[in-house]
């Protein structure tokens, strides 16, 4: 039992490593890209990468750019959702089109969309909380085009916060969708 | 070779550093203004021994809240038995009860003799020679316990049974997981299961021989049904979806749980040793967290049907169900008492998450815990307290209250964060 961390972070190193030789950012890690930021500067952050043009215009793909970006993962992988919702909020409807572009330039790529909860609340009605969040991405990919065998779901409830502590600037980091690779 | 039996050995050192520092200790918060004064004597030859059995007597029946020892320095006198009991010194000390005791190490083990006396109605109440095999000295000072709350209680001692816990260490995908039994007083925690994945929601078998839990090894939430004592595992589902909540059925043979494979999640059955699967509940809504009435006829779950989560009763075989919470937005994760005529569960509160007691059938809900972020109450199979998870100070661990609310205590963690706890049945 003990083996399996181990393990564990030996294959997330060399995943780092192999990820580092043909990435010129790093950060690959939710936790990484997140740990210093805010939910909201970081999809801000995402604009530059893949066309947020189109705002509120779902299905448009933009021109060279976007091209090129659907090549690789999208590089924000969380979005943030507010108290006992699971609805997607309008600032992350960018990052979630570009997972879908990504998806569908990429027929082999498949996704988990993990569904996190702050902490409050008796953990296993969290558990059905996080996967009602994931789903909603689902069914918001699934109209965007992304096949259902390219995605599965998982939550976590409120058991993996990515952040530790009380008060809503940690509950709001808690309450989110992770798209993992 | 040797990088790999350097790996075992780190592997052993993590092992042992781990079920170190699992153990609880108890801090009393709270006792009640209607604890019995009693005095434990410590044990005539018990100097030598590794444990201190009216300590451990003492603490038990200080942690039920229903009693309050007299401090060890206040015992001027010190009697070993009925006989040497004078009755008039304890009554100057406002002592309703005494225990007195003797020990004495055997060729195969111990001995310990103890008597109760009552110190109003000068008689003695009861006495025993206990024999322990092996060096289980802590296990005869829990049945020592048990037997006195009884004779005064005239309810079941729970002193010998014990809890699981699950502990959790760092944070996102960073985490580190345990799945601990230990004697009810926190003390002798034995490691059942690690992982670097969720483990949630341990339930014990009604023999008290097996575990149910949730555990996400696979990357992915399944149940497993684990014999405590030989380790051997099998599991039980692995469902697309949420397989949560398991609840064992009051005979043993069956597993409620919460599924989400065919939508939202729903109550299902699953047989056991059949592994035949009912379907009860079928709503477009939250179903989760079941729990056995005590006959096995019904279940009660918490689902958000009617918006907020709320306390519903079903019949195992299905069919309506009925709200059984009416009391505020929030009510979840109910168990019952073991008569079955009460409710403990999770109720938000203009202060928080709490402890609240209700009679099953639209009685007044009563909170009974002080802190704020509570969870997963489990009660002790005679009904006397609740334990459950709580969180102050930024550090998640165990508190305890009395079925009344009048007394309470906690068992904090060394290190890491302590959650998810059952208590288990009686074991003898």
């Amino acid at each position: 039992m003990q083996l399996k961390p181990l393990v564990r972070s030996l294959a997330v190193a060399l995943s780092v490593l192999a990820v580092a030789g043909c990435s010129s950012t790093g950060g690959t890690q939710d936790g990484d890209a997140y740990g210093s930021q805010s939910g909201s500067t970081a999809g801000a952050g995402t604009g530059s990468g893949v066309g947020t043009s189109g705002t509120g215009q779902y299905g448009s793909t933009s021109g060279g750019a976007g091209q090129q970006a659907d090549s690789r993962i999208p590089e924000v992988r969380t979005i943030y959702f507010d108290y006992d919702r699971d609805s997607i909020k309008s600032e992350y409807e960018s990052v979630v089109m570009a997972h879908a572009r990504y998806l569908q330039s990429n027929p082999n790529a498949r996704v988990t969309l993990q569904g996190h909860t702050d902490e409050r609340g008796t953990r296993e009605y969290n558990m059905a909380l996080g996967e009602r969040r994931a789903r909603a991405v689902q069914r918001f990919l699934n109209i965007q085009g992304v096949s259902p065998s390219q995605m599965s779901v998982v939550s976590y409830g409120e058991e993996r916060p990515a952040v530790n502590g009380q008060g809503e600037s940690a509950y709001s980091q808690n309450r989110r969708v992770v798209f993992s690779y | 070779m040797q990088t790999l039996s350097k790996v075992w050995l780190f592997c052993a050192l993590l092992l042992i550093s781990s079920v170190a520092s699992a153990n609880l200790t108890i801090e009393i918060t709270r006792g009640s203004d209607q604890a019995l004064p009693i005095g434990v004597v410590p044990f005539e030859g018990g100097e030598g021994l590794p444990e201190d059995i009216a300590q451990i007597v003492q603490d038990d029946l200080e942690r039920s809240g229903m009693f309050a020892p007299l401090a060890r320095n206040a015992m001027f006198e010190r009697p070993s038995q009925a006989s040497d009991v004078q009755f008039g010194t304890w009554r100057s000390l406002d002592v309703r009860y005494l225990v007195v005791g003797r020990a004495r190490q055997t060729g195969s083990g111990f001995e310990l003799q103890f008597e109760l006396m009552d110190i109003s109605g000068q008689s003695r109440m009861i006495g025993e020679t206990v024999t322990v095999s092996g060096n289980d000295l802590r296990g005869a000072a829990h049945y020592i316990s048990d037997q006195v709350f009884e004779a005064i209680t005239d309810i079941r001692g729970a002193f010998s049974t014990k809890i699981a816990y699950v502990t959790a260490q760092g944070v996102g995908d960073n985490m580190q997981f345990g799945l601990y039994v230990a004697d009810a007083d926190g003390q002798r925690s034995q490691q059942v299961l690690t992982s670097d994945q969720p483990i949630m929601s341990p339930a014990w078998s009604p023999d008290g021989r097996k575990l149910a839990y949730v555990s996400f090894e696979t990357e992915r939430p399944a149940i497993y049904i684990q014999d405590v004592s030989t380790g051997q595992r099998v599991q039980a589902t692995s469902f697309e979806g949420i397989n949560g909540a398991p609840a064992w059925s009051p005979d043993g043979r069956k597993l409620a749980m919460s599924l989400s494979k065919d939508g939202q999640p729903d109550i299902y059955v699953l047989d056991i040793g059949s592994r035949s699967l009912d379907r009860v509940t079928q709503s477009n809504s939250i179903d989760t967290e079941p729990a056995w009435s005590p006959d096995g006829r019904s279940l009660i779950f918490t689902s958000d049907r009617s918006g907020g989560p709320q306390i519903y009763r079903t019949p195992v075989n299905g069919g309506g169900a009925d709200r059984l919470t009416y009391t505020g937005n929030y009510n979840a994760r109910a168990r019952f008492s073991p008569d079955g005529d009460e409710l403990f569960l999770i109720h938000q509160s203009g202060r928080g998450y709490q402890v609240a007691r209700q009679e099953l059938d639209g009685g007044r809900l009563v909170v009974i815990s002080e802190t704020t972020r509570d969870e997963s109450p489990s009660v002790a199979p005679n009904g006397t307290m609740v334990i459950f998870a709580t969180q102050q100070g930024g550090s998640g661990f165990l508190s305890a209250v009395s079925a009344d609310g009048r007394s309470s205590f906690r068992l904090p963690a060394a290190q890491g964060e302590v959650r998810d706890p059952a208590w288990s049945p009686f074991l003898n």
